[in-house]
């Protein structure tokens, strides 16, 4: 199927119209949730760990530099792409299946388009394009809310989160983010995208590819995640 | 002209289709009938090549489209419009975008080409004006006459229908026929549809090929369906009471 997917597009105009369409529905349409959720997760890591900071050998600022570290490593890049794959796993699954059981896929190959290539190629390059964009927002966001959190509660000051933050940077760390949320963009609609286009049957059997579609790509995601923190971080 | 030799069809251990021999001549509407479920819309799947035949030959004007590969088969696609039973009309787009979609994807046309042979298409329809409809704001029978403006978008050579009537009353079924028949013989399109329709066969039917547990049963012409003495054409044609009694008395008349 990917053989076929990533044959050179009919017409490379048509190709980056809908490319810019998947980043639209895909990656901007996504931008509310994935911001709501950051600054959830971000204040929440932060109290979190400031509720559980009982040793008086750690020093303040250790609030700051677990959230950015415990976001950036994993929050933002791996929850974000499990909240992802189920809103975008099941659209791509859905309006896949819906054009296969009616037929419009089938019109698109009598035509003598790639259907394969047409449908599922805009969406990976939109998604894998538009993805890391998520992730460094969601970074971002998480890490204000974190802050907010700490100086709503008086846990912590401005300073000490911010040089928490700044603490210990690497940068390879922010690339191992951005490789993850890669692979994950590319699992989520590859694996969405295969079920949508092998539904059979009618309404019922799109709703069924649709959950498929979300939980396998979960798992692929858990999976994957696992094997690249084996192979970037150790 | 299409010819279809020796083609086995089967999913699994299921056969569907056995040994089909015919031939579908261009400038001529090609009927294929039968019951549900004895392979006809498997038979133009295999035609147009959304399924694989087991066994035998399709030619396109003598060229073999079952040995060709992806590419070939991809230009000799773009001389294939199709009508679906459910129209298959891009939701997301509207009825323009529709027709014009197979224009964009092959054609060299300026954009202004393109919306002339849109509107050609919609005039041919009778759809004057109905450009930046949607799908869902279409009836039944609109949709099939965009899904036929679509289908002849590129000018095909080859044609195919599946059922084009189903699910329309019978004043919109007979105008969808005789488009279908005027665009035929108009631009000597080789066409081929699937029907359970008779009123469609004897209306538009020149070359027919009735279907039958998988097999070519029967091939002829309008007139001589009529008249055939085989029980399994009789039965199908002929299936209610009142139309068995027309047949003996168009028999006595003979």
């Amino acid at each position: 199927m990917l053989w076929i997917v990533f044959s050179k597009p009919e017409k490379a105009r048509i190709f980056r119209i809908r490319m810019f369409d998947e980043i639209q529905n895909i990656g901007i349409n996504s931008i509310p949730i994935v911001g709501l959720l950051s600054m959830f997760m971000g204040g929440v890591i932060a109290l979190q760990t400031a509720s559980n900071m009982d040793s008086p050998f750690l020093p303040e600022y250790t609030i700051g530099f677990i959230t950015r570290s415990s976001t950036i490593l994993e929050f933002s890049p791996t929850i974000i792409s499990l909240i992802l794959a189920g809103k975008i796993g099941s659209n791509i699954a859905s309006e896949i299946g819906t054009m296969r059981v009616t037929e419009q896929i089938d019109a698109l190959e009598i035509m003598g388009v790639n259907s394969l290539s047409f449908l599922v190629l805009p969406k990976i390059m939109g998604a894998v394009v538009f993805f890391p964009v998520l992730i460094i927002f969601s970074i971002g966001l998480s890490l204000i809310g974190g802050w907010l959190s700490l100086i709503m509660s008086g846990l912590a000051s401005t300073e000490t989160y911010v040089l928490g933050i700044r603490s210990f940077f690497e940068i390879g760390n922010i690339v191992y983010a951005l490789v993850k949320c890669v692979v994950f963009a590319f699992a989520i609609v590859s694996v969405s995208s295969f079920y949508g286009y092998y539904t059979k049957g009618g309404a019922l059997d799109v709703g069924k590819s649709s959950t498929q579609a979300i939980v396998t790509s979960s798992i692929v995601i858990l999976i994957c995640n696992f094997f690249l923190t084996q192979m970037l971080l150790l | 002209m299409i010819e279809i030799k020796n083609l086995d069809k089967s999913f699994g251990d299921r056969q569907i289709l056995f040994d089909i021999n015919a031939t579908f001549e261009a400038g001529k509407v090609n009927m294929i009938i039968g019951q549900s479920g004895q392979g006809k819309s498997v038979l133009t799947k295999c035609i147009v090549g959304l399924h694989e035949p087991d066994n035998g030959a399709v030619l396109f004007d003598g060229n073999n489209f079952t040995e060709m590969d992806r590419v070939e088969r991809k230009d000799l696609r773009k001389d294939i419009g199709m009508l679906f039973q459910a129209s298959a009309l891009f939701d997301s787009m509207n009825v323009e975008q529709n027709i014009m979609f197979p224009l964009t994807m092959f054609a060299k046309h300026s954009k202004k080409e393109m919306l002339n042979r849109v509107n050609f298409c919609l005039e041919r329809v009778n759809l004057e004006g109905k450009n930046n409809l949607l799908p869902a704001e279409l009836s039944g029978g609109m949709k099939k006459r965009v899904a036929i403006a679509r289908a002849i978008a590129m000018n095909p050579k080859y044609l195919f229908c599946d059922e084009p009537n189903s699910g329309l009353d019978p004043q919109t079924a007979i105008v969808i026929d005789n488009l279908i028949r005027e665009i035929t013989y108009e631009s000597n399109i080789t066409t081929v549809v699937i029907s359970h329709d008779m009123n469609s066969v004897i209306e538009i039917g020149d070359n027919i090929m009735f279907i039958h547990e998988g097999k070519d049963w029967w091939q002829g012409d309008k007139n001589s369906i009529i008249l055939t003495d085989n029980q399994e054409i009789i039965d199908f044609v002929y299936a209610s009471d009142f139309m068995k009694e027309i047949k003996d008395s168009m028999k006595n008349n003979h």
